[in-house]
């Protein structure tokens, strides 16, 4: 892999993690007093292994392919391989939070593995370890295809993953160490921000040259959908973690905003993250994965149209159905519900397009669990934005604020919806890109699907439950007018539904293994397969169909 | 594809671009889809006329309703209070026997009492309220302070070695941390002690300490060992212990001390929530007993 480096880039690679190595030795030696210190020896780790890697393939030879007849996927299958470690691991993790407020002796008394610290890793880690690097690494394989054009350098990419994975990794030491600045899905502190921004903008850039190299007279929606991700995503995360560092020897800082405005802030950031992040980026790997395993061209290019304007001009708005019956002015509650109930036709326009395109090869949709796949995840999305839209109607929120119900609806979406299309895509590019004939087992991925699918769908079904049993036992009045239930009588009716809802989540986590395991297998053992049309130069560059139902 | 191509299965025109073998249709955009678009947009358009939702320069538009959540919290707010205080003052002013006796009010005490117990008391005196480790059990008869109406109001009110400024103040002092006794003669207090509630000791370790007890224990616990409820000294007789009755227990205590302690409910609850739980316990004791 460091072979396909140039000499130049290996000693710019080098030069990168050498100032990684800089700053985290800086960081450990400032911070020696604070957790940023020990944050410091993880990125001085961290950059030292990417260091000795690239030293050790320094004086290889130089790689002698021609660069303009092939695409580059060496970032793209570490991305992958990397995502489905995250999966694993995050979602594991996430089943020991659940079983945590089932059986709370399961902390084992540890501060660490506390509940409010553990809970952020669990997130973190599937939203941005899994999710993300499922992202990155889809992206770098589509924005190549659909321009028939060859990233424009070979450090870029791996900078942008690699860099993006350490911030992943800072942020989830840091939770465990108690770093946080308890914003919800930012939680990570002003060092892993700045460092994301860094990496982000150079993945935007990117982006950009890429596209602005491509063959092809036109730009494919999914990268309009990509190129949303990045943008809105920097722009989020640069306004909502604007803070003054308490000193720049410590991790502490204090946020600019204050009260309510702190409040909109962080939630019109959290909001969009699930637009931007886990919505519009996902929506550009099932624009290119699902037609293509499908063999079918997309429904309605004007579709692709209205939902994706709609989506984005939208989705901006609705971030203050978050905060319905607080502090924050009436106002401002009735444009984010407004606007939340206007999302959804472009929303449903998006789920209805995929399975339109489906339209002719729903004979495939039953054979191929691959396919599945994408098919399920597009209904799981219509269905979530569908919730989503409902549960932003102010007296609809005044029930399912606060409780399960809101757990349920995210993991509805990031269950069903972002982590099924992930799989479904990594099931269709793992034997394209590493060149092999199919998936080492087809079975496995039918196994996985099911296990998906019944994991969802009790993890759902249970927090559906148990979230409108919390919320009509907190609004349940006795005749005196004073509240019919007390705090642990809802805990007591919701213990059956926190033990389904681990269980949803342990088959969920098994299907991710047998998931990780096919794809190694797949590496390892299942035999080659030449592509040659799988390249940017030729005028008619189609990959010949992907494999048909293993 | 090139542009007029057609798909074969719906008939449908293509774009005419193709990437990395994908195509598109030109379909258009289905009626029915503009039609939701326009439902859901009219939706909006009439709440932004009936709520308040735009944002002028100092306020915002106030919507034809003229509704606005604070306000609406506020009036609730007064007529849940209203509806509450017919019930509420009698509870106040009436004896704990009276309410417990007319079944009105008994009825708003046992609509009222598990809740505000489950919400406020449970956390440290248990489900049952019968206590645990360290956490007296509030239904046994062993009071620290006092079990009549007025006095356990007035423990609610003030808490124990709380903040408040009228708490109630009370510490056992570290007798073997400090200095103040040798191992031995707190096990001989240990047997002395245990002794009143009638586990079985060796005589002579007894007197022994007796003899300790009387120098070192009566001026709060009593001559006879049966405590002061003005001190918060509890009654060592009675069989009931509060951190623990066995010989390691007790040596604990002894050794190291005890300063129990529990939150003053002035602010934080109503009298007459208070005056609940009161009676609440009262009526939960009585059960209990027979």
């Amino acid at each position: 892999m460091m072979s396909n480096l140039t000499g130049a880039e290996r000693t710019s690679a080098m030069l990168i993690s050498g100032m990684g190595v800089v700053i985290g030795l800086t960081m450990a030696i400032v911070g020696r007093n604070d957790v940023m210190g020990a944050q410091g020896w993880i990125v001085l780790a961290f950059s030292a292994v990417v260091f000795f890697m690239v030293a050790n393939a320094l004086y290889h030879p130089e790689p002698t392919e021609d660069r303009t007849t092939s695409y580059y996927d060496d970032p793209t299958k570490v991305g992958i391989v990397l995502a489905l470690v995250w999966a694993v691991v995050a979602m594991g993790i996430g089943v020991w939070v659940a079983a945590q407020l089932a059986w709370p002796g399961l902390r084992f008394d540890a501060a660490w593995s506390s509940f409010g610290r553990i809970r952020p890793v669990h997130t973190s880690g599937v939203i941005f370890g899994f999710g993300g690097n499922a992202l990155i690494a889809t992206s770098y394989h589509i924005m190549q295809r659909t321009s028939r054009a060859r990233m424009p350098d070979q450090v870029t990419p791996w900078f942008v993953l690699l860099g993006f994975n350490l911030f992943c990794i800072i942020a989830a030491s840091g939770y465990l160490m108690g770093v946080t600045q308890s914003k919800e899905y930012a939680e990570p502190e002003w060092y892993a921000d700045i460092w994301l921004v860094v990496v982000w903008v150079a993945y935007f850039v990117l982006y950009i040259r890429t596209l602005a190299r491509r063959n092809e007279p036109h730009i494919y929606v999914a990268n309009w959908y990509y190129l949303a991700f990045i943008l809105v995503v920097a722009v989020l995360h640069i306004v909502n973690n604007l803070a003054i560092p308490a000193s720049l020897a410590g991790a502490k800082s204090y946020s600019a905003f204050s009260g309510v405005q702190d409040a909109m802030t962080q939630w019109w950031y959290g909001h969009n993250a699930v637009a931007f992040f886990l919505t519009s980026g996902f929506l550009g790997m099932l624009y290119y994965f699902l037609p293509k395993r499908a063999d079918r061209p997309i429904y309605s290019y004007r579709l692709s149209i209205l939902s994706f304007w709609g989506i984005t001009f939208f989705y901006i708005w609705a971030g203050s159905h978050h905060l319905h019956y607080t502090a924050l002015p009436h106002w401002v509650q009735t444009l984010g519900m407004t606007f939340s109930v206007m999302l959804l036709i472009p929303s449903w326009a998006s789920a209805g397009n995929a399975l339109m395109t489906l339209n002719g090869a729903w004979h495939k949709v039953r054979d191929d669990a691959t396919l599945r796949f994408m098919m399920v995840a597009a209904v799981f999305y219509g269905l979530s934005t569908f919730e989503g839209s409902f549960m932003a109607i102010r007296p609809v929120n005044a029930l399912s604020h606060y409780t399960d119900w809101t757990i349920g609806h995210v993991h509805a979406g990031a269950m069903g919806w972002v982590a099924l299309i992930t799989f479904g895509s990594i099931y269709a590019l793992t034997p394209v890109l590493w060149h092999r004939e199919r998936m080492y087992s087809a079975k496995a991925v039918e196994w996985h699907f099911w296990l998906a699918l019944a994991g969802t769908v009790i993890y759902v079904f249970a927090m559906w439950n148990s979230g409108i049993t919390q919320g009509l036992m907190w609004r349940t009045y006795t005749q005196s007018g004073t509240l019919r239930f007390s705090f642990t009588d809802t805990l007591i009716a919701m213990h059956p539904y926190y033990v389904a809802r681990a269980l949803g989540g342990l088959l969920f986590v098994t299907g991710a293994c047998i998931g990780f395991w096919n794809v190694i297998m797949t590496i390892r053992h299942v035999s080659k397969q030449n592509r040659e049309l799988d390249h940017p130069t030729s005028p008619k560059a189609t990959e010949p169909v992907l494999p048909v139902a293993e | 594809m090139s542009v007029k191509d057609r798909d074969p299965l719906t008939g449908h025109q293509t774009t005419g671009h193709e990437w990395n073998g994908i195509t598109e249709l030109n379909t258009r955009v289905p009626r029915v889809v503009w039609f939701f678009i326009l439902v859901t947009h009219l939706w909006a358009l009439a709440v932004w006329v009936l709520l308040p939702a735009w944002p002028l320069v100092t306020t915002s538009t106030k919507g034809i309703l003229g509704l606005d959540q604070r306000e609406e919290v506020a009036k609730k707010v007064v007529a849940a209070n209203s509806d509450r205080a017919v019930w509420g003052e009698r509870i106040k002013s009436l004896s704990a026997d009276e309410i417990l006796g007319d079944p009105e009010l008994f009825a708003r005490i046992s609509d009222t009492g598990p809740q505000l117990f489950g919400d406020n008391c449970a956390g440290c005196h248990g489900a049952q309220a019968t206590g645990g480790p360290g956490f007296p059990n509030l239904i046994d008869g062993a009071w620290l302070w006092g079990g009549d109406t007025d006095t356990v109001m007035e423990t609610l009110r003030v808490g124990i070695n709380a903040p408040h400024p009228d708490t109630r103040w009370a510490q056992m002092p570290a007798f073997g941390r400090d200095g103040l006794l040798p191992r031995n003669d707190i096990r001989m207090v240990v047997d002395y002690v245990q002794s009143l509630s009638g586990v079985k000791s060796p005589a002579d370790t007894i007197a022994a300490g007796a003899e300790i007890f009387a120098t070192n224990c009566t001026s709060c616990h009593g001559n006879d060992g049966t405590g002061n409820p003005d001190a918060g000294a509890p009654d060592l007789s009675d069989g009931f212990w509060i951190y623990g009755g066995d010989d390691e227990a007790m040596f604990r205590t002894i050794w190291g001390g005890r300063q129990g302690w529990m939150p003053a409910w002035e602010d934080r609850l109503t009298e007459t929530e208070r005056k609940i739980i009161t009676v609440y316990l009262q009526h939960v004791r009585q059960d209990t007993v027979k």
